[in-house]
């Protein structure tokens, strides 16, 4: 719009940092709640007037937080390097070649864009329970990693389609095989999309409820979410103590956010691509 | 390309990096015919696609078949031995008050999400799109809840919004207590928390698409309808709207298949209850299969939800791409 500072410009700017508390208004509960004893009876919405950190040692040992952090970070990790790594060399000859085994592939992994996850859950369900990885890490990472392609390859399609082949081309000239055309050449031209595509996976793959409540329930190995989900059923009445663990497994994230902001933000709306 | 990870401000969109004009980038049809020749020695081989592939197939596409296959049968999920039942389940769908009201609920979901989640996103990207001083700070801040975990986020929310909770006690507080309500716990009322919390989650995420859309649009556009006089209303509407089309259709695709396939907020929030007030379809699905063990009727509903999907983006993807290339 136009950029000059008018009063109706002051205006804006205080309707948007109110609406900006309101929408912040759960935090500040959120936090307040937190540092505060149970035997606290006031209203939520009043400052706690003499605040302890017990509820957040009492949740981080009781909730076993500390070991659904790795397995979260040790999950997504595993699952976003192998999804990138088979989506984007998927995604070469996808985008590059026009023959009909081409388009076929092609199509068929955009069908998995449509297919909900609801639809094969109980029948991998019973397939992990034969392999017997239910209850395991392992069964998480193979399952994102094979989640996830169709949408990641999907977005290194469009991003390739739209890159011109001078670089390949000069490397073939130079007697490259494919595989080191695509890890020296085309890989790096990649970068732009696979920050986008590594934002979006991590944070679909770490913020996951349905799946890990499917495949750990029962088991010592949660991811954070179903950690969380634990807890909430196990302390339902100590809503202070719940606050902490909610605060605990929130700060990691925003740390993470609040560093990358740039990347992050721009990661969202890369998928932005007529 | 443009960096997009060490983007110094204003932050680059991807949209602007990757249309070379064709002013930068001329193509003499020589070069062209180059191509042709060298294209059949150059092509990537197949087998790159083989892992993706593989763990697609494994993952999503052999169990998807599967599931298809159990939606006609009686399977409770351990017994090896069902029977084929034909039609049976679906037919039983349309005398299941569940299944009726956990369809309706994921439609109607969808279509509220949509449309308050996007109408708040665009109002949102407009302010933060403007001249005020604190628009970089607000568009991080905004955005925020859209990265924190939606369990998380819910279990709070189920607090505030009890009868005790910061919501009834801040109205409470602004004297306006005969609005305190029991958000969750009121079958008339809980579908609508459910939506409030997902639009209050993620309407700073369609605001970051919108605004990435209108960082696109040039400078003069904006300085060509202020010379011709165009309110801001109006100017939105015939200059800006058009060519904010892309994230439009980029929006709708995430909030309306996002919608249809909502659990965790259900889940967390009310469990689908009051009674079945909130049941989503995949809320339904979780329960019948694992608190009811009806997995054969339960992968019928899943058929359904399947059905829904891909009538909805099929035919949003018709409709927009109409208006994309309308509007382009």
């Amino acid at each position: 719009m136009s950029r000059r500072y008018t009063p109706r410009t002051l205006v804006l700017e205080l309707v948007m940092i109110a609406v900006a508390l309101v929408i912040g208004f759960p935090v500040y509960v959120l936090v307040n709640l937190a540092v505060r004893s149970t035997s606290d009876r006031s209203s939520p919405i009043a400052p706690t007037t003499t605040p302890t950190m017990d509820n957040f040692t009492e949740a981080w040992a009781q909730g076993h937080l500390g070991g659904a952090l790795i397995n979260s970070v040790v999950v997504t990790a595993g699952s976003v390097l192998i999804v990138l790594a088979v989506s984007s060399l998927a995604a070469y000859p996808l985008a590059r070649v026009t023959a009909r085994w081409s388009r076929g592939l092609f199509l068929l992994i955009m069908l998995g864009l449509v297919l909900p996850f609801q639809l094969a859950a109980l029948p991998l369900y019973q397939t992990m329970r034969d392999l017997g990885l239910l209850g395991t890490a392992w069964s998480l990472i193979l399952f994102y990693s094979g989640l996830q392609v169709p949408f990641t390859t999907f977005l290194y399609i469009g991003f390739l389609r739209a890159l011109p082949r001078d670089f390949e081309d000069a490397a073939f000239i130079d007697g490259c095989t494919p595989l080191r055309a695509f890890w020296h050449v085309v890989l790096p031209m990649l970068k732009p999309i696979t920050v986008t595509a590594l934002v979006l996976n991590a944070v679909a793959v770490w913020n996951d409820f349905f799946t890990p409540l499917l495949y750990l329930s029962g088991s010592a190995q949660q991811t954070m979410p179903v950690a969380i989900a634990g807890f909430v059923g196990q302390y339902i009445t100590d809503w202070n103590l719940i606050f902490a663990a909610l605060v605990i497994s929130i700060v990691p994230i925003l740390i993470v956010y609040f560093s990358l902001q740039r990347s992050i933000i721009n990661g969202f709306s890369g998928g932005l691509r007529g | 390309m443009a960096p997009v990870a060490e983007g110094r401000s204003p932050p680059v969109t991807t949209t602007e990096n990757e249309q070379p004009s064709a002013i930068e980038r001329p193509l003499p049809p020589a070069e062209e015919v180059v191509f042709a020749s060298r294209r059949s020695r150059t092509a990537p081989p197949w087998w790159f696609a083989a892992p993706a592939l593989l763990l697609f197939a494994f993952v999503v596409l052999v169990p998807s078949v599967r599931g298809v296959y159990y939606a006609f049968t009686d399977w409770d999920g351990l017994d090896p031995d069902f029977s084929f039942i034909g039609l049976a389940n679906f037919v039983e769908m349309p005398d299941d008050p569940a299944a009726r009201q956990a369809i309706w609920h994921t439609i109607l979901i969808a279509v509220a999400i949509t449309i308050i989640q996007n109408g708040v996103g665009l109002l949102l990207a407009l302010g933060v799109n403007s001249a005020i001083k604190s628009r970089n700070v607000l568009r991080v801040f905004l955005f925020a809840p859209a990265v924190v975990t939606p369990i998380v986020t819910a279990y709070l929310w189920r607090n505030l919004l009890g009868p005790d909770g910061a919501v009834n006690s801040l109205l409470g507080a602004v004297g306006l207590a005969s609005w305190q309500q029991d958000w969750l716990g009121d079958p008339q009322l809980a579908l609508w928390s459910v939506v409030g919390v997902i639009v209050w989650q993620f309407a700073g995420y369609s605001m970051v698409i919108f605004l990435a859309g209108l960082q696109s649009v040039p400078r003069e556009i904006y300085e060509a309808a202020d010379m011709d006089g165009a309110g801001s209303v109006r100017r939105f509407w015939s200059v800006i709207r058009p060519l904010l089309a892309p994230a439009f259709t980029v929006n709708l695709m995430l909030s309306i298949i996002g919608g249809i396939k909502l659990f965790d907020q259900v889940f967390a929030l009310t469990g689908g209850g009051p009674g079945h007030a909130t049941d989503t379809l995949s809320t339904l699905i979780f329960k019948d299969a694992f608190t009811l063990g009806e997995f054969g009727y339960s992968i019928a509903l899943a058929v359904v939800l399947t059905f829904i999907v891909s009538v909805a983006s099929t035919g949003q993807y018709l409709v927009l791409s109409r208006n994309e290339r309308a509007a382009s």
